[in-house]
């Protein structure tokens, strides 16, 4: 993890760590921490624990966005205080809705100058944010809104597994993890489990991006706590929970990141930290698909 | 669902609130679940008046039949025997814009009398108050969703004149404008139908305005006028929601919500 991010990701560029709810690289996230990182544009459709703890690191001057919150629990602290209070530094913002940023990953995965979609109409949305424009359909069958496409300097994508090329597989829930990678000009993957080719090879519709487009491959078991990875460990719900004290004031939130980012060298430190016990709980019982037949065709 | 009622005292405001919300979605085919109240709200839906209702989650799946009440939008309980996990793109894209939509479910922070949705900022946008999480996808599920079912709590500060950034177009500035403008920019959306509180249960007038139609049991009419912004438009005669059943409060306390992380 360290060599990719060293290699990867630089003062000033536009970051992705995409994954919804789902597969969020923490570990990544802690790792641009601790090699101190400044000036990124962070952009996600849910900032969530991992972009408030980035931002209050103070690794980003702008986020890009479009669901700001600790779902089912509250707000995130750093990121509110940044914008409400412009302290201790303003952060730039610029803001979709879930569609827009679906979008604007699309067009810049497709290279398209702007996704169209049917939403923004009679909101504030594009006042918000001009970047947002009504357009004409060139069929004369009315008018729809046109967002721009989203091209990130470095995405990161948690996964299940990725063979030593980088062919990903996933399951559970999709995001819009293969948009943003496809989009971006370099790729990080982190999974659960570097397997052999074969094993993708017999699978070939779980993969979802291609070695073709990725960079590096980190293994790094557990890296996606306190989000999950289905199948391997379920949603931490107490430390979402624990999170709401944690971001509310600046020093309580300095000190968990010293504790748990800072001080540790990286995530299997984390997980020892972490401990057997909490590990063990996240893990869920067994559900698994049945098998289908792809057919041998010699 | 048994006929068997309990006392007054012996739920919540918020429960009311819960079981009233999953109540109006009897006869609906797909909704399309927003985080938070709207998420218990037709969880115990599914499990009462209306077991055939698809769930449709913003996070990529059709066809949810979640084993617990998922804390987060995205937990990993909506994959697990869903009929269907789909991309974001194909989320919005197919379902939602495709019309496939009966009904979108959403959460507040303020709301109009004509049912305009704010969830992004109190105060002006450039310098908040108070920065809310913004859309979401509910830009797009009040403009795509055949209707749209609001469930929130009352209050001066949520129930407002004029609310401050319209994140999710309502009735707009009234039925009229609404339907010229939905049907002028070929919107698949009717707007809002009904909006569910903790004192009672509203619905809109011909003219798009807000009407209680209902009040829950143990709330007064001067509750409902102490916690609104406006004149209120009340129904004459006023009903009076029925109250919770023995078995609706069992589901939501032992199998919803043990932890009463919605309803206490």
């Amino acid at each position: 993890m360290r060599d990719a991010i060293a290699d990867l990701v630089r003062d000033g560029d536009t970051v992705a760590i995409e994954g919804f709810t789902h597969l969020i690289s923490f570990a990544a996230g802690h790792e641009i921490i601790r090699q101190g990182r400044r000036d990124l544009t962070l952009a996600r459709l849910t900032p969530d624990l991992i972009y408030d703890q980035m931002i209050a690191a103070g690794v980003a001057r702008k986020l890009i966005f479009s669901w700001l919150g600790n779902p089912g629990v509250g707000g995130l602290g750093a990121i509110r205080r940044r914008i409400e209070t412009g302290e201790p530094a303003p952060l730039e913002v610029e803001e979709y809705s879930h569609f827009g940023m679906v979008g604007r990953y699309t067009a810049g995965a497709a290279n398209l100058p702007f996704f169209p979609i049917r939403s923004y109409f009679e909101t504030d949305m594009p006042a918000a944010n001009p970047l947002i424009r009504e357009i004409e359909s060139p069929y004369g069958d009315g008018k729809v809104f046109a967002v721009p496409p989203l091209k990130p300097g470095v995405t990161i994508v948690h996964a299940q597994r990725a063979d030593s090329a980088g062919n990903t597989q996933v399951w559970g829930l999709l995001g819009c993890q293969k948009e943003a990678a496809f989009a971006a000009d370099r790729v990080i993957v982190v999974v659960e489990e570097l397997v052999d080719e074969a094993v993708i090879r017999a699978d070939p519709n779980r993969t979802i991006i291609p070695g073709l487009i990725v960079d590096a491959v980190v293994v790094e078991p557990f890296g996606a706590h306190p989000s999950y990875v289905q199948g391997a460990y379920d949603r931490d719900n107490r430390f979402y929970l624990d999170w709401d004290a944690i971001t509310r004031d600046e020093e309580s939130i300095q000190g968990w990141l010293r504790d748990w980012v800072h001080d540790l060298d990286g995530r299997a430190a984390y997980v020892e930290k972490l401990g057997m016990e909490r590990v063990a709980a996240l893990k869920p019982g067994s559900a698994p698909s049945g098998s289908v037949d792809y057919g041998d065709y010699r | 669902m048994t006929a068997e009622t309990a006392s007054p005292a012996a739920f919540s405001k918020s429960e009311m609130m819960i079981v009233a919300a999953a109540r109006e979605l009897a006869g609906q085919r797909v909704c399309f679940v927003g985080v938070g109240l709207p998420n218990i709200a037709v969880n115990l839906a599914q499990r009462t008046v209306a077991p055939d209702l698809e769930l449709v989650y913003e996070a990529g799946v059709f066809g949810a039949r979640p084993a617990r009440l998922p804390l987060s939008i995205g937990d990993p309980t909506i994959v697990t025997g869903a009929t269907a996990v789909v991309s974001m793109y194909e989320l919005f894209s197919f379902y939602l814009q495709g019309g496939l939509v009966d009904v979108g479910f959403l959460g507040a922070a303020q709301i109009d009398r004509f049912g305009n949705i704010n969830t992004t900022v109190i105060g002006p946008y450039d310098h908040p108050r108070t920065r809310l999480p913004g859309s979401g996808g509910a830009c797009e599920i009040a403009i795509n969703a055949r209707e749209v079912f609001v469930i929130m709590r009352q209050s001066a500060r949520s129930f407002v004149e004029k609310i401050d950034f319209r994140t999710s177009p309502g009735n707009l500035g009234g039925a009229e404008q609404s339907e010229r403008i939905r049907r002028e920019g070929g919107w698949l959306g009717r707007g809002p139908s009904v909006v569910v509180t903790d004192l009672g249960i509203w619905h809109f007038d011909d003219d798009g305005e807000m009407r209680l139609d209902s009040l829950h049991p143990g709330a007064t009419l001067d509750d409902v006028r102490a916690t609104i912004g406006w004149d209120p438009r009340i129904a004459a005669p006023l009903a009076t929601t029925a109250e919770p059943s023995s078995e609706e409060l069992r589901l939501i306390r032992e199998e919803l919500d043990p932890g009463g992380a919605y309803t206490a």
